[in-house]
């Protein structure tokens, strides 16, 4: 291994007295997705913008593919590609163009930007469209023309700030079978997130926030294993606080969470044989996942 | 301190052309529309005031009224060329349509797209102020002559209003602000620069603060060349344009690298 694609020692981040990043220490290797996982408002999209320095830390020390950042920024910026969290392509320019325009604020030159435009439109699906203009293209195309266009340099580093929120779930499949391949090409994706699914799909490893500080970090399996390590039952349409002590004895721990009441459990038959008279009620018993880990952390639900 | 600043600077004196070359690319496609959008009004009152005020006035100093004004026309219209540029379209891709945002995720710095998006609008100036020079010449308002003269004149006008005006889109909170440049600062000024009624006859004060704006030097650079009169103290003219294109230049890089890289 390498140095480290992304290093971050001890970053804090404020704006107007209100702490975003607060003392945030991570590092990510090259090859690996790594996931900031959090709600909105955890500081993912700072810590995205400390990264390419484009906002500067109050404290703390950056590294980006071994460049010091922001002093180095543009340097760094040289081998990232970067996707937003809301698409900024030109509308008014087709496919191709867009690709043409973004290389050369690379300095590529015509030729250069001719040459590896078919292999970018084939990977975002849109050979067909390449002469379209984008204001034309669904949602899901202009996501995907977005990560071509962010792949236009060959960057050893990818920084995905949600890719896939406000795309349907075909879109979303599609843009995470082709971030796969990009791991596959030994490509390092830095990748925020707040859906749970996205980051136990994609990320080796990821760092859970909340209120700009770390509160876990692990491969995703090792931190369910580590912070639940048992069954889920989801307990619907009673009132989740006066079921609460009919359970409670039969459950590891449990937690209400709006209108839905977690039982977390060894032995999931007791808790259906407690409740077997209460046919006003609806149970959900699956695996545990990482909305788990992050409501046991936090007391909270991940959405917002 | 400089660690803070290089940002807002041009990182190198090549990086702008790529961000002119994107607004060129998008702006080839509606060419048509903009040039006859652009020439409309300061064609407009050239006739309509070269002809009508041109009856009663006759000549004015020396030359044809409508002669007189068309020089006042191409500095003008270079002028509200470049603002237009900068408070409006510039000012929509750097709020609405976050283009700006996408090429700070290049090598490209704060500085290179604010050069860039400068260079631009005087391109657009230059373009808007050489179609009606040509009009103006091609109808004996103007001296052939004097186009490679007036051609520079217009092009440095463009840089410095698009430089002003960019410190008011790093200023602005919306949209909306931007009437206020226009009623309060550009309008008065087209009044007291001697574009459309020669400063004599304006009151010593106004005469005084007159001398002061960049307009005023725009025209006094433009006019004589076009007329195919010699001009006075072109290094005068020369330099103050370019104090007021560099001073509002950096200050504009500044407060934008506050407003976006926060």
């Amino acid at each position: 291994m390498s140095t480290a694609a992304v290093d971050l020692f001890e970053v804090s981040k404020s704006y107007n007295d209100r702490v975003v990043v607060d003392a945030l220490s991570f590092t990510v290797s090259p090859g690996e997705c790594f996931g900031l996982l959090g709600p909105n408002g955890a500081g993912k999209s700072t810590l995205a913008r400390l990264i390419l320095g484009v906002a500067s830390p109050d404290a703390g020390k950056i590294r980006v593919l071994g460049e010091p950042v922001p002093a180095r920024a543009r340097l760094a910026r040289s081998g990232i590609g970067v996707v937003p969290q809301f698409d900024n392509l030109d509308l008014q320019l087709t496919v191709r163009e867009n690709l043409l325009v973004f290389g050369r604020y690379f300095a590529m030159s015509a030729a250069e930007i001719k040459a590896v435009t078919p292999a970018l439109l084939e990977f975002a699906r849109l050979e067909n469209k390449a002469d379209a203009r984008v204001a034309e293209l669904s949602g899901g195309m202009k996501r995907r023309l977005t990560l071509a266009r962010a792949l236009i340099n060959d960057p050893q580093l990818l920084v995905l700030d949600e890719p896939t929120t406000g795309l349907d779930p075909h879109g979303r499949h599609l843009i995470w079978e082709r971030l796969r391949s990009l791991l596959a090409r030994g490509k390092t994706i830095l990748l925020t997130t707040h859906f749970m699914e996205e980051a136990e799909r994609l990320c080796d490893r990821l760092c859970v926030l909340e209120h700009g500080r770390k509160i876990a970090e692990g491969r995703p399996h090792a931190l369910i294993e580590q912070q639940i390590g048992c069954q889920v039952i989801e307990i619907y349409g009673g009132n989740p606080h006066e079921l609460l002590p009919l359970v409670r004895p039969h459950v590891q721990r449990a937690e209400v969470s709006g209108e839905t009441l977690f039982c977390y459990v060894t032995d999931p038959e007791q808790v259906r044989v407690r409740l077997a008279k209460r046919t006003d009620l609806r149970l959900l018993q699956r695996p545990p996942n990482l909305e788990d880990v992050f409501l046991r952390l936090t007391g909270r639900e991940m959405k917002d | 301190m400089w660690q803070r600043f290089a940002p807002a600077l041009p990182a190198n004196p090549w990086n702008w052309i790529a961000v002119w070359r994107r607004n060129f690319l998008v702006w080839r496609k509606v060419a048509l529309a903009s040039i006859l959008g652009n020439l409309a009004e300061p064609m407009s009152s050239l006739f309509g005031l070269g002809f009508g005020l041109g009856m009663i006035i006759g000549g004015v100093e020396g030359t044809s009224y409508i002669s007189f004004l068309a020089a006042g026309m191409v500095a003008t219209s270079a002028m509200v060329s470049a603002t237009f540029e900068t408070i409006y379209a510039a000012y929509a891709r750097m709020q609405t349509n976050c283009t700006w945002d996408a090429v700070l995720c290049t090598p490209l710095t704060l500085g290179d797209i604010v050069l860039g998006e400068v260079a631009w609008a005087a391109s657009k100036a230059l373009l808007a102020g050489m179609a009606i020079t040509i009009v103006a010449v091609a109808l004996g308002y103007a001296e052939w002559s004097s186009i490679p003269y007036a051609l520079p004149a217009i092009a440095l006008t463009g840089v410095t209003f698009a430089s002003l005006a960019m410190v008011v889109s790093a200023l602005a909170p919306s949209h909306d602000y931007f009437i206020f440049y226009q009623s309060l600062i550009l309008t008065p000024m087209m009044y007291l620069s001697g574009t459309i009624f020669p400063m004599s006859q304006l009151p010593g004060a106004f005469q005084r603060i007159a001398a002061l704006l960049p307009l005023t030097h725009s025209v006094d650079l433009i006019r004589p060349a076009m007329l195919g009169r010699p001009v006075d103290s072109v290094g005068l003219h020369v330099a103050a344009l370019c104090i007021y294109a560099a001073f509002p230049f950096l200050v504009s890089a500044a407060l934008l690298r506050r407003r976006l890289m926060r």
